[in-house]
């Protein structure tokens, strides 16, 4: 599925007909460890472009393999062969640090549907380049404020020791209000947690937080669960998404974990949303794709309002953030990063699938601290 | 730090420990005693984890996903045995290097295709699950004592397969002199093919065992891959024994350094700047101790004369 072109007759309005053709490049994750993440990113997207009908969108898809040279190589050669003039997809942090800045340099679009670095929230934002799903500290503060808010005063954190897992426990630290009875960091892609469970076993903490995306998170929370340790766990949407929870099983449910979106939010978006993602592909939707049709869904509303090659007129289309999310309300703040809730969710079983349920809200209408930081 | 803490941590060293044996030994059978590098093992691993948990949600019986996963892991074994790595023997070790790194490629992704890309559920069977209490009040999940138990078990049963019966003279032979044992008139193509797949149930085996407690997804078996020829070079290449006690040394100085090592230093740092250069440092100890070893020792701990 190298190149998609997308071509449903059902285009009605009529001032789009004379715009431009969009050409979207889309580098993401499709193959080894991480491709469950990208994947989803990938169908959420294409789904909202379906359901546009527009035919007037392109769209070439990329596997950057999770490695930054790769996503390098792609870039350059979707702005300077494809003369792409949107890009978006970028699953990792280290990635989009390797890919963004020049892509924006260059005078292309940058929608990211899921990695949000604090430098390119802060000193490195820029006009071009929109977050379209949070700033990578946000679902860690609400983390923090929630824990805060239902009582525990005293955390033991663990992240893996690479610079997202740095940040998740500065953010966790930023809005918690307790004590930090130990910080642990871990190996990035560490597979076996006895030692850190047998620290919180010993520990005095009266609640648990971690970060451990992926693989990692898996184990952990099946390794926990059999250990008898029965200190409340608390960790963001990454551990606990649709393609990871059924991997876990019984050993995540109740377990409280902060998201900017789930499936039973209440509003008409996600409703149909959620609905037409089961009918297309034969399963629940994660957050990642829902990041993904947002994404997908905000181009659509830059286009309805102005030409993409007018750059200024088509940024500030951005800016308007005119479409219905899937979280109900969003928007930008002025580094282009979302203001938006975060809920507090936990672990459920429902129909014989595990899913997520809202218990809560953790943060409302949440900015992220860098934007002070952000001159454009 | 209390007693109580550092029993526990030792358990969980060697628990670590033990199930990178069963990973080297065979690592170490195919190195020592055919001369190659078979990085194509830990999609072994991959297979027989991936075998267990497709057996284990179809049966619903953990013992039968074991032989599934031992099945499955000699099965695949014997395969690229005699169609790959079988032209491989006398080719050089670059060559063996590509070819099994291809073979990686090609396991990781007929594994997506087959199972898809999100990680598959393998959970510990109900009589092993939770945790039981040992002398002293120390807390410890069973399974993971379970798991030294096979460990130990399998560890025995290899010393008795190679010092002790026949099959176990034709492989110490074959790995000091392959021409000669040729000549006695032992099979060596043959007993190549079963030592593989002997391997290969192995890591099959720690596949499935550790995946219970871990993640069963693609690309889980190249981790246990670096740290398994770490520890058959600490131990000395083509040796058991040394593949046993170099796994112990390695699962115990992971997990009590990274444990120690940031409690050592929050004696002169800040707790959080402790952590972190604490788990930077942990995470190079092992590459230390195999520094160390091969200063002391340059063909490993039991690596006896390099050949000629």
């Amino acid at each position: 599925m190298k190149h998609l072109l997308l071509a449903t007759a059902a285009c009605a309005i009529g001032a789009t007909a004379a715009m431009a053709d969009v050409k979207v490049g889309m580098i993401t994750t499709l193959s080894g460890g991480g491709a469950g993440l990208g994947i989803d990113v990938r169908d959420g997207f294409m789904l909202a472009i379906e359901q546009s009908g527009r035919d007037d969108i392109e769209v070439v898809i990329e596997d950057d393999q999770r490695k930054p040279d790769i996503a390098v190589q792609l870039a350059d050669r979707m702005i300077q062969s494809e003369e792409v003039d949107v890009l978006t997809g970028i699953i990792w942090s280290n990635l989009a640090m390797a890919v963004v800045p020049s892509a924006t340099a260059q005078g292309k679009f940058y929608l990211s549907p899921n990695a949000g670095p604090s430098q390119l929230a802060g000193r490195g934002c820029h006009p071009n380049y929109f977050n379209v799903a949070w700033q990578n500290d946000n679902l860690h503060e609400a983390a923090g404020a929630y824990a805060s808010e239902v009582g525990y005063s005293n955390s033991f954190i663990l992240a893996p020791n690479y610079p997202a897992g740095q940040d998740a426990l500065t953010g966790y630290k930023r809005l918690f209000e307790g004590d930090i009875a130990q910080e642990t960091f871990t190996q990035l892609g560490q597979t076996d947690y006895a030692a850190e469970i047998a620290a919180i076993r010993a520990s005095d903490a009266d609640s648990v937080y971690f970060f451990l995306p992926g693989g990692m998170g898996i184990s952990f929370l099946k390794q926990y669960a059999d250990s008898g340790v029965d200190k409340p766990v608390i960790g963001p949407a990454f551990s606990f998404d649709q393609g990871i929870l059924q991997a876990v099983g019984d050993a995540a449910l109740g377990v409280t974990n902060t998201s900017q979106w789930s499936k039973d939010l209440d509003n008409a978006a996600n409703q149909a949303f959620v609905e037409s993602f089961v009918a297309e592909y034969d399963r629940l939707p994660s957050l990642y794709a829902s990041q993904g049709f947002d994404t997908a869904n905000l181009l659509i509303s830059a286009m309805e309002k102005a030409d993409v090659s007018d750059q200024d007129a088509f940024r500030a289309a951005l800016e308007e953030a005119d479409f219905d999310s899937v979280r109900g309300d969003f928007r930008f703040g002025s580094n282009h990063h979302p203001i938006q809730t975060i809920y507090a969710r936990e672990v459920i079983e429902e129909d014989g699938v595990y899913t997520n349920r809202i218990i809560g809200t953790a943060l409302e209408d949440h900015a992220d601290v860098y934007a002070a930081e952000c001159n454009m | 730090m209390s007693a109580i803490l550092l029993i526990e941590q030792v358990l969980n060293g060697l628990q670590f420990g033990v199930m990178l044996f069963l990973m080297a030994a065979g690592l170490t059978l195919i190195f020592g005693v055919m001369g190659l590098i078979n990085l194509a093992h830990g999609s072994l691993y991959m297979v027989g984890a991936f075998a267990a948990a497709f057996a284990a949600a179809a049966t619903g019986s953990f013992a039968l996903a074991l032989v599934a996963a031992l099945s499955a892991a000699a099965l695949a074994g014997v395969l690229i045995e005699v169609a790959v790595i079988r032209r491989l023997y006398d080719a050089p070790h670059l060559d063996q290097v590509l070819a099994t790194f291809a073979l990686i490629l090609m396991f990781s992704e007929g594994t997506r295709w087959v199972f898809g890309s999100f990680p598959l559920y393998l959970d510990i069977p109900d009589a092993l699950s939770g945790p039981v209490t040992l002398p002293g009040g120390i807390q410890y999940p069973l399974y993971r004592l379970a798991l030294i138990g096979v460990g130990l078990v399998v560890a025995a049963g290899l010393w008795w397969l190679t010092q002790r019966t026949r099959l176990g003279m034709q492989i110490r032979a074959g790995k000091d002199d392959r021409e000669m044992i040729a000549a006695l008139g032992v099979d060596i193509s043959k007993l190549y093919t079963l030592v593989f797949a002997l391997g290969a149930a192995l890591a099959g085996l720690a596949g499935a065992l550790v995946g219970a407690i871990q993640s069963v997804q693609v690309g889980m078996g190249e981790p246990v891959l670096i740290l398994a020829f770490v520890t058959i070079v600490i131990g000395g290449i083509g040796s058991i024994k040394g593949a046993f006690i170099g796994a112990l040394l390695v699962g115990l100085t992971d997990t009590l350094g990274g444990i120690f090592l940031p409690l050592v230093l929050s004696v002169a740092m800040a707790p959080e700047a402790a952590a972190q250069t604490g788990a930077a440092l942990a995470s190079m100890l092992i590459y230390i101790l195999m520094g160390a070893v091969l200063v002391w020792k340059p063909t490993g701990l039991f690596g006896g004369a390099r050949p000629a």
